[in-house]
């Protein structure tokens, strides 16, 4: 019931059924799933209530990094959201704090304990995602060895959630492509190279002062790497916000919603509302947009959204309400979300009294920006170990620059080892730069004034770094200065004596879904405007009568769909051609999908009374212990994790921090103040039987 | 800035003994200066304890300032309303070979001569208490029911906040940089931030105590050593005293392990040989070691996720006893150092001694107590209990 059951750009595989319970229900997951897939699938949310205050639980990561999705599988407490379903396995919330498995008290019964092994060699990369496999890449293809790991059960990173088409360079970083395909080419190069082993399920858990690096293999095994050089690909976690409410079940990352929709197949919620006007906020509506979810709104708290304009334009244009300086003021709800409240923000990003609006909704996501997983680099710095970072973890980019940036990584690290890799061209410094460049300067649209014959209306107005339109022109048409692909495209009529043919292969492969075709051929007073169009095909069928959207989302009118068309060689690209009325079919760049009922805002508002701001979730600290502190003159983090237990939870200080930092600099204290706190291994909780060496049958318990 | 104020007593070292002693001194009226290079209380090695707190000792000095300890700690919370996450779980030290059996049943004798409650434990009365312990070979321990432990987190900072209250300033992110002197005896403090006068300096300093010693001529037999140590997961009670298996193995001499207040298990490990020296990072050869040993003790305790690890000095002396006095050297200076990591458990009991010492109100007792702990003892015997 809460399964996708289509989707028009990823496959839905038919899988086995596999029973499990739920607090002793009988349910059925698919094989293969995630526990929290398992749970989201039969509309569990609530994972269990917190020891300290009651406060429910739920999905909050969906990336193994904290502990809020908590479940108790056959008595032992794991991640739900890391941990595979099992047939048979009986999963139970965690109320309080669960017991300690039973075992049999006798230590001759432990037969399987082995030593710890170390293995030796000369390059450990942290992170399978576009950067990890890109280094891989170069450094298996010099045959130097190489071991890769990632924590999670495919290859990839967050490639394998990103269903649209990449921006940036066809020919560095696959721009064009969807980030899912990827992912796969990239996986498939790294498998054919003799010298790159991969563990999946693997994951690091610290950088020691000795070099090595201690590491949990396939979620069973521990074990020391001593590599000669680290490279650390290990991606970005996502910034957290501080309002009321903002621990609900139902508030969760951009990221965790894209894992659980576009990875685990499930519809995690019906209405959703996102935080966040960046590049991840946009994507993850659009995403739940093609996953069939409505998205009710987004705000940002700049007067513009920070993402790609292409993002946000695609976004408004199917009918979702974009609320640029604006916040949200609570989320609202008992045990789970049930609407949100949002405001208007002043010139110092306070929201407005008077201006709060509230909207029923059961899921909000929080995209407010990533920030590196640099632990492992910061300790292999400090301890003297060799290390590289690429990718977010090295700086918040692109997919596309984490790509280019681990080539050039890889390369970097085989320097190091002492190979001959010849000069790493300055070029590619450059196109590192480039890919990774914020999005440029608005400009006007330039719609030709030409209204005859056929030819492309590039909606494409800032500059961002993307080229691939100007590769499959079979006429060469549309063009871009060579020098700096952040330049914006230009449509030339005619060239060596040829024109336009009107063959769509520039509308399917604009990322940004921002090139329409307009055919005066037929009719020169109702010409036709071929749109791209990423849904299932059967949403629309010729014969519609359908809204259509200028750029930004501005209705121009309604016309009739003349017909709906999917190429195998678009890729997945639905082409819907709609007869537009000469005034405005050039400016025509969307049809609305999503009706104006689905962001309407409730007759009143909700307050929100409850002092539940939280900043430490692991340990339900609150802003306003926190703050209290800080107004008594505390300043060093250390001394706020004493007194309040911040940041002594299960995720390791991973959210809390960034959030206690912006704290401070709300209360006015500058940076230079505030003394931090040492970061500390281990990186995920692991069980201290795997420490002792202790085998998978050892680590059974027999309380039956 | 350069100021020049005038306090009745200066601490060098707000952690573990610097400041409830600055909470004794202050409380009986004096005007206290604690100083301290770090950013705010107890981080230096008090934010590292593990949080254990017993009297079970081997000498009657400390046996006497840990039980004054105790009955603090115990009484905190009903004294000042305060949670210091105190709990009277025992101690209890388990002996699976003779040579164990007869080490602690030697103990006892002093042990009970000075007051501690504590009896030995044959392997059925013990598996009663401990009912998850490995029950192979088990002779049996020994179990001091009113020893505990609390946060030395919370502690530090009730102690911190009532020093405070009854007027003692601390100054964080200071470091004493030099002692003044006039007619042989302590005139003031320079740090790095200022300049003070007092007729009294109390070294507190933990780890660097022999630097701080330096800083007045003096030299003090202080050397820190490192253990690691490290904190699971919340987990519902299943365990009450304190673990102790101080059995060697290869790598690690004894260690030991308890369930908090919260739920978590905290353990820690005495690598043997020692490893000298101030370096706190974090080693690879930790976790393995002691876990192996964890497990074959109580074998539940596999399933228990380890959450966090670092690793802490213990400020060592020779014969593993602290180093409290004032010094013949220099008139107005009391070395209060080498706590060999036990400075939690008897800073209050100890503060409160310093107290007395420093308005020359010592008894009886403090003086049978210090001088075992007689900076100018001959560092012979050796601690049985480390």
């Amino acid at each position: 019931m809460y399964r996708i059951k289509q989707h028009p750009i990823l496959p839905i595989p038919s899988r086995a059924k596999v029973p499990f319970t739920w607090k002793g229900e009988a349910l059925d997951a698919f094989e293969g799933e995630t526990i929290s897939a398992a749970l989201f699938a039969a509309g569990i949310r609530v994972f269990g209530h917190h020891p300290k205050d009651g406060a429910a639980q739920g999905i909050f990561c969906a990336n193994g990094q904290c502990s809020q999705c908590l479940v108790l599988a056959d008595g032992v407490p794991v991640k739900s959201c890391m941990e595979l379903i099992r047939a048979g396995l009986a999963v139970e919330p965690v109320e309080g704090l669960p017991e300690l498995p039973r075992t049999d008290p006798r230590a001759s019964r432990l037969t399987t304990a082995r030593p710890i092994e170390t293995l030796r060699l000369p390059v450990l990369i942290i992170g399978g995602g576009p950067a990890g496999l890109s280094a891989a890449i170069e450094l298996g293809r010099r045959g130097i060895r190489t071991l890769l790991i990632d924590d999670k059960h495919r290859l990839g990173g967050k490639l394998v959630l990103q269903t649209h088409r990449f921006f940036g360079s066809i020919e560095a970083v696959y721009a064009g492509t969807r980030g899912i395909d990827i992912a796969t080419r990239l996986e498939n190069e790294v498998r054919s190279l003799a010298a790159v082993s991969v563990r999946l399920q693997t994951t690091a858990l610290a950088v020691y002062s000795d070099g090595k690096v201690g590491v949990l293999v396939e979620g069973r095994r521990y074990a020391l790497v001593e590599p000669e050089v680290l490279l650390v690909t290990a991606g970005a976690r996502e910034k957290n916000l501080a309002f009321p409410g903002n621990t609900l079940p139902g508030v969760y990352g951009a990221g965790a919603f894209q894992t659980l929709v576009n990875r685990d197949l499930v519809k995690p919620t019906g209405r959703l509302f996102i935080v966040g006007g960046g590049n991840v906020g946009l994507i993850a509506g659009y995403h739940a947009l093609q996953a069939g979810i409505s998205v009710v709104g987004l705000v940002e708290v700049l007067p513009e959204c920070g993402g790609y304009k292409v993002h946000r334009d695609k976004l408004a244009r199917l009918g979702v309400p974009i609320y640029t300086s604006h916040t949200v003021v609570s989320a609202n709800g008992a045990d789970a979300v049930e609407s949100v409240t949002i405001a208007r923000v002043d010139g110092s990003f306070r929201p407005v009294p008077g201006s709060e609006r509230s909207f029923d909704c059961d899921t909000l996501l929080i995209a407010v920006g990533l920030d590196p997983v640099s632990e492992f680099t910061e300790k292999a710095r400090e301890f003297g170990l060799p290390v590289f970072a690429a990718g977010d973890a090295e700086e918040i980019a692109e997919a596309s620059a984490a790509i280019f940036s681990g080539k050039i990584r890889g390369l970097e690290v085989a320097r190091a080892l002492g190979h001959d890799v010849g000069e790493i061209s300055p070029d590619w410094y450059r196109t590192a730069d480039i890919l990774k460049s914020k999005p440029g300067a608005v400009v006007p649209e330039r719609t030709p004034a030409d209204e005859t014959g056929v030819f492309p209306v590039i909606h494409c107005n800032q500059e961002i770094p993307c080229d691939p339109c100007t590769a499959v022109c079979p006429s060469g048409l549309i063009e871009m200065d060579e020098a700096d692909i952040r330049l914006l495209p230009s449509f030339a009529r005619e060239k060596g004596g040829k024109g336009c043919t009107g063959c769509e292969k520039c509308v399917a492969i604009c990322p940004g879904l921002a090139i329409t075709l307009v055919d005066y051929r037929k009719d020169a007073e109702f010409p036709t405007v071929a749109v791209p169009f990423e849904f299932l095909k059967e949403t629309l069928k010729a014969g519609d009568r359908v809204v259509v959207e200028d750029t930004e989302g501005q209705p121009l009118g309604e016309v009739e769909v003349g017909a709906v068309r999917a190429l195998k060689a678009n890729d997945r690209t639905v082409i819907v051609k709609v007869r537009a009325p000469r005034a405005y079919a050039k400016r025509i760049a969307s049809i609305r999908i999503q009706p104006a009922e689905a962001s309407e805002p409730l007759g009143t508002y909700v307050r929100r009374t409850a002092d539940d701001t939280i900043i430490c979730r692991c340990e339900r600290v609150t802003a306003g212990e926190i703050r209290r502190l800080i107004r008594e003159g505390v300043r060093d983090i250390s001394e706020i994790k004493a007194v309040t237990r911040t940041s002594m939870g299960s995720c390791g200080a991973k959210t809390c921090t960034p959030l206690i930092h912006r704290l401070f600099r709300e209360e006015g204290i500058p940076d230079a103040e505030v003394v931090d706190q040492p970061k500390r291994p281990l990186f995920i909780e692991v069980p201290l039987g795997i420490f002792a060496g202790l085998g998978e049958k050892d680590r059974d318990h027999d309380d039956e | 800035m350069t100021t020049n104020r005038n306090f009745d007593v200066i601490v060098a070292g707000a952690g573990s003994i610097g400041t409830p002693a600055a909470l004794s001194l202050a409380g009986a009226g004096l005007k206290v200066l604690v100083v301290d290079p770090l950013a705010s209380v107890g981080q230096g090695s008090n934010k590292r304890a593990i949080g254990g707190l017993r009297a079970t000792h081997s000498d009657p000095a400390k046996i006497r300032l840990c039980l004054r300890s105790l009955e603090i700690f115990a009484t905190w919370k009903e004294r000042t309303g305060v949670d210091i996450e105190w709990y009277r779980g025992g101690y209890c030290y388990v002996a699976y070979r003779p040579e164990e059996e007869r080490t602690l049943k030697e103990l006892l004798v002093v042990q009970k001569a000075s007051g501690l409650a504590i009896d030995w434990l044959d392997a059925p009365a013990l598996l009663e208490v401990v009912p998850d312990l490995n029950p192979e070979g088990l002779v049996g321990g020994t179990l001091s029911p009113n020893d505990g432990h609390a946060s030395p987190l919370l502690a530090i900072r009730a102690f911190y906040d009532r020093a405070r209250a009854h007027g003692a300033e601390f100054h964080f992110g200071e470091r004493v940089t030099a002692l003044t002197t006039a007619g042989g005896r302590i005139a003031g403090v320079r740090t790095d931030k200022g300049e003070y006068s007092t007729p009294v300096v109390i070294n507190a300093a933990g780890p660097w105590g022999a630097e701080v010693a330096a800083l007045a001529g003096i030299e003090v037999p202080v050397r820190p050593d490192s253990h690691e140590a490290a904190v699971t997961e919340a987990v519902a009670r299943f365990l009450e005293p304190m673990i102790v298996d101080i059995r060697p193995a290869p790598g690690s001499a004894n260690y030991y392990f308890y369930q908090h207040h919260t739920g978590q298990i905290i353990f820690c490990i005495t690598p043997s040989p020692s490893i000298w020296g101030t370096d706190v990072r974090e080693t690879s050869a930790f976790l393995p070691l002691v876990a192996g040993r964890m497990v074959g003790l109580i074998p539940r305790l596999k399933n228990v996720r380890v959450r966090r690890t670092w690793r802490g000095l213990y400020p060592m002396t020779p014969d593993g006893f602290p180093i409290v006095g004032w010094a013949q050297e220099l008139e107005g200076y009391m070395l209060a150092v080498g706590m060999c990591g036990q400075g939690f458990m008897i800073g209050p009991g100890l503060g409160e001694l310093i107290g007395r010492l420093v308005l020359g109100a010592a008894t009886e007792d403090d003086r049978e107590t210090l001088t075992y702990l007689s900076p100018y003892r001959e560092f012979k015997g050796q601690e049985r209990l480390k």
